[in-house]
């Protein structure tokens, strides 16, 4: 291993910049978002989150058949998609009580079909969404491809085995189009002229660019298994209430191509995602002390039983202040959503139950100057009056925090590796790494339940889906912790249709504004102190932005612009 | 179609190449070309390989009110694979989701592209455009959508609405349509020059298929909603494989009975492949699938409005 870390502590450096930094629009994510920050000597000291669309998915629900409502809401997101559709799929079982007869086969399905879609993001996350951040594409350039080979292969990472001339043809093909002028992706990147910022040796940018370039095939796999199961990806079409449709997914052959796609994606997942995780981490070190934040909550995933939250294979939970010692029970009824700096008129923060939406759009110019303060389309949404961050870091601490076997074991590795005790997953780089652990976690459960699978085929169960009815009238919540985080859809049904919906996302939890109190909100936080080198490149604040893996579109919600209605909701 | 790089196309096979091109590649790009033109036996290899050859065309990719599944749909493309067209196919000067650079920078690589190759761009649009109170509903770098759709359409040499959303409007258009949110065609007030590659998300294939042919042949023949006859000629029930029990009488009747396990036809469950044009069951997704043969009814992604039209998606039309 000791060919793949720096000699010396890593330090990003800090510039001399004092001002207003603009970035909008944010790249490499789902959606529009615009980050603004106050830098003073070089750090920044105050930062703003805006969400710049709203579309209102929730209003264009109201009075259709509840069972429409999974189609409209994935369309909240298509990178994270499928997500919507579970948690709209639960919401109806919950409110016609068909959650708890969902067949073990029609679970099994749907926990692959699910964990698919976290190998499959988490994957193209790091590779095309984030590490642009840390790898600089043009100094892989100047690589040693045999040395490059030679690091792969003497890491002890991990790696498969790479020759010199893959990844020679590799820089070759990059040297091509860099030299054609055409620099299509790479136009403008921070990175054309040398930036201080970017720490890793040139051999270890190369072999990063090559995964970069493998991973744009390699994710094709895990999104034919979720096509397999769910029709197609993005926007599955298999969910109906009361289980999964998908009787062809069951067939020997579908189901043998299934474990094919599961066993390649794995492979890379260890062989190539885990140790690029691991490599790269070491030049970055610093990072363990940039961007953290304080509080954190998870719903958990994958139940053995749908009507239960106690079953999921991942627990759900919640850790206030960084006290991992202390993990809370997760309690619903503990969420507010505040208006105050958000394009609505002002009111009482309220549980998403009586959720009260008054938009009043007052452009960004008051952003910085509170004179109205208002400055996004996102509320802020708040757990026991905390501003939480939720996503893969929050199951990983949760996780972690309740003896859950397979994660202690890797974090605990991950820890060893880098030689940083566990404050270090409260940061940029701990975030970026639980969403690994978290693939991994996952990717190595996704085994049982293919085994599962197998046996109840092989008994020629082929039960997918429970019969229900639904009823005049019925109230329910849906929660999936999806790979951004915690979401929860929530129904009121009246005269067998939808009377009120409500979706609390993901990123409405880490991207929303401050709140009353003006708390910031968890991105806000996690912005404070971070270095910025060159205002016009600010690739730090992109770091930590990225690292959240925000995804805009589905985190604004909620309106009833003409009505200005109150939502209320009742808890199941 | 044959692809065969013979004898008196070396200096092709050479250029080709030289960009990084296998022969290997070349027979898969050729065989994905001809099975989205399946119509059109007149698409020669030379063609293809000519358009290879030249300058890779920029193609400027802006998105709207959208939820970035059209490009997630574009990165599964295979044979070539996504890495290829994005190397060597065309030149993506402009995209949000996957550029490395943000802020002032990638503002600045969209105005330098729209100003250097104007009038010989690509635009492709993702996404509809709210346009109630000024379009105040959805900005980027502080500018209303709808006023960077009008700002670069005019200087595109064409434009492709990528997906129902651009194409017709999309979701936020469905009653009561709360921020004005319109297609691109109607939000511009001209369907000149554009070429509608709708579904909810498009299949890749249609889209590759229509940059390829755009390139090589120009705009293909499109239908009164301004998508290619190629992909959209016929319905999803023309070549469904349940097709068979829809003749036969045979007709699922609920999700979870055996009717459902035999893989009946799903009309009576709300299917509206028969009022669907796409190409989804003989073009498939992912390689090997669509949302019929995963036993779920069609909602009629690629047609206007499908939103309200097709809705209650689990009822008969």
């Amino acid at each position: 291993m000791a060919g793949c870390k720096p000699k010396t502590m890593p330090v990003t450096p800090v510039g001399n910049y004092s001002g207003k930094v603009v970035i909008d629009p944010i790249n490499r994510i789902e959606g529009h978002l615009r980050i603004e920050v106050e830098v003073e000597n070089g750090r920044v000291k105050n930062a703003w989150s805006s969400s710049q669309l709203f579309r209102g998915l929730e209003l264009i629900l109201k009075g259709r058949d509840p069972r429409d409502a999974k189609h409209f809401t994935q369309r909240a997101c298509g990178v994270c998609t499928h997500v919507h559709a579970l948690a709209s799929t639960r919401m109806v079982e919950n409110a016609v009580g068909v959650d708890k007869k969902i067949p073990p086969l029609g679970t099994a399905m749907r926990n692959l079909l699910l964990g698919s879609q976290f190998l499959h993001d988490h994957i193209v996350h790091f590779y095309h969404l984030h590490a642009l951040d840390w790898v600089d594409v043009v100094n892989a350039l100047s690589a040693n491809p045999k040395k490059a080979a030679d690091l792969a292969n003497g890491a002890g990472l991990g790696h498969r085995k790479h020759t010199e001339a893959e990844l020679k043809a590799v820089q070759d093909r990059l040297k091509k189009f860099v030299e054609g002028g055409q620099l299509g992706i790479f136009a403008n990147a921070y990175f054309l002229k040398p930036h201080a910022a970017y720490k890793l040796p040139a051999e270890l940018n190369l072999l990063a660019t090559a995964h970069y370039l493998e991973a744009l095939k390699l994710q094709i796999l895990p999104s034919r298994m979720m096509a397999i199961i769910g029709g197609k990806n993005p926007h599955t079409q298999a969910l109906y209430e009361g289980g999964i449709t998908s009787y062809d997914a069951i067939t020997k052959d579908k189901f043998k191509l299934f474990k094919d796609l599961y066993k390649q994606t794995m492979d890379f997942v260890t062989n190539t995602y885990v140790p690029d995780v691991l490599a790269v981490a070491p030049y970055y070190l610093d990072w363990g002390g940039i961007g953290g934040t304080t509080n954190f909550l998870t719903c958990g995933e994958f139940p053995s039983d749908e009507g239960d939250i106690n079953s999921r294979y991942l627990p759900a939970g919640a850790i206030y202040k960084r006290d991992i010692a202390n993990v809370k029970a997760f309690d619903p009824m503990k969420v507010a959503e505040h208006v105050k700096y958000s394009w609505y008129e002002n009111g009482p923060s309220l549980n998403p139950f009586k959720g009260e939406t008054k938009p009043k759009y007052t452009d960004m110019d008051h952003m910085t100057t509170a004179n109205t303060g208002k400055y996004s389309w996102m509320k802020a949404p708040r757990y026991d009056n905390l501003a939480t961050e939720v996503g893969p870091l929050a199951q990983t601490l949760v996780a972690f925090a309740k003896g859950h076997k397979e994660t202690v074991g890797l974090v605990s590795l991950v820890l060893k590796h880098l030689g940083v005790g566990a404050e270090a997953l409260f940061s940029t780089l701990g975030r970026t790494a639980a969403r690994c652990i978290q693939t991994v976690v996952i990717g190595k459960e996704m085994q049982n339940w293919i085994d599962n699978v197998d046996k109840m085929l092989a008994k020629g169960d082929t039960n997918l889906l429970a019969k229900w009815e639904m009823p005049d009238s019925a109230q329910g919540v849906g929660f999936v912790d999806a790979p951004r985080g915690m979401l929860s859809h929530w129904i009121n049904i009246k005269g067998k249709k939808i009377e009120n919906i409500q979706l609390v996302v993901p990123s409405t939890w880490n991207l929303g504004p401050r709140d009353d109190k003006g708390v910031l909100g968890p991105v806000e936080e996690a912005l404070i102190g971070t270095p910025v080198f060159d205002p016009k490149r600010p690739v730090e604040v992109l770091r930590t932005v990225h690292s959240y893996d925000p995804c805009i579109a589905c985190g604004v919600h909620i309106i009833d612009p003409k009505t200005n209605e109150v939502y209320k909701f009742k808890v199941c | 179609m044959r692809c065969l790089i013979g004898s008196g196309q070396n200096d092709v096979e050479k250029t080709l190449k030289d960009k990084g091109f296998t022969r290997r590649d070349f027979m898969k790009l050729c065989a994905t070309v001809s099975a989205a033109m399946a119509a059109d036996a007149s698409f020669t290899p030379a063609a293809v390989a000519a358009a290879l050859t030249a300058k890779r065309p920029p193609v400027v990719w802006l998105q709207f009110a959208e939820c970035t599944g059209c490009t997630e749909s574009i990165l599964r493309t295979v044979d070539p694979p996504i890495a290829d067209v994005l190397f060597d196919v065309i030149s993506l000067d402009y995209h949000e989701t996957i550029m490395q650079c943000a802020g002032e920078a990638i503002e600045e690589v969209l105005e330098k592209t729209i100003h250097d190759y104007a009038g010989k761009f690509v635009l492709v649009c993702e996404g509809g455009i709210p346009t109630k109170d000024g379009g105040i509903y959805g900005k980027v770098g502080g500018k209303t959508m709808l006023s960077i759709v009008k700002d670069v359409y005019p200087k595109a040499a064409a434009t492709i609405c990528i997906g129902t959303c651009s194409c017709f409007g999309g979701v936020q258009k469905a009653k009561p349509n709360p921020t004005g949110a319109k297609s691109v065609p109607e939000a511009l007030g001209t369907t000149k020059n554009i070429i509608n590659i709708a579904g909810c998300p498009p299949n890749p294939i249609n889209f590759i298929g229509a940059v390829v042919h755009y390139i090589t042949k120009g705009v293909p023949e499109l239908d009164s909603n301004l998508r290619p006859k190629l992909f959209f000629g016929e319905t999803v029930h023309d070549k469904c494989p349940r097709l068979k029990h829809f003749e036969a009488g045979e007709f699922a009747k609920s999700f979870d009975d055996v009717t459902a396990k035999k893989g009946y036809c799903l009309y009576e469950l709300g299917c509206k492949g028969p009022d669907t044009y796409n190409n989804c069951s003989s073009a498939l997704f992912n390689q090997v699938s669509f949302p019929i043969q995963a036993g779920h009814p069609c909602i009629g992604c690629s047609e206007p409005d499908f939103w309200d039209k097709m809705s209650p998606f689990y009822e008969t039309a």
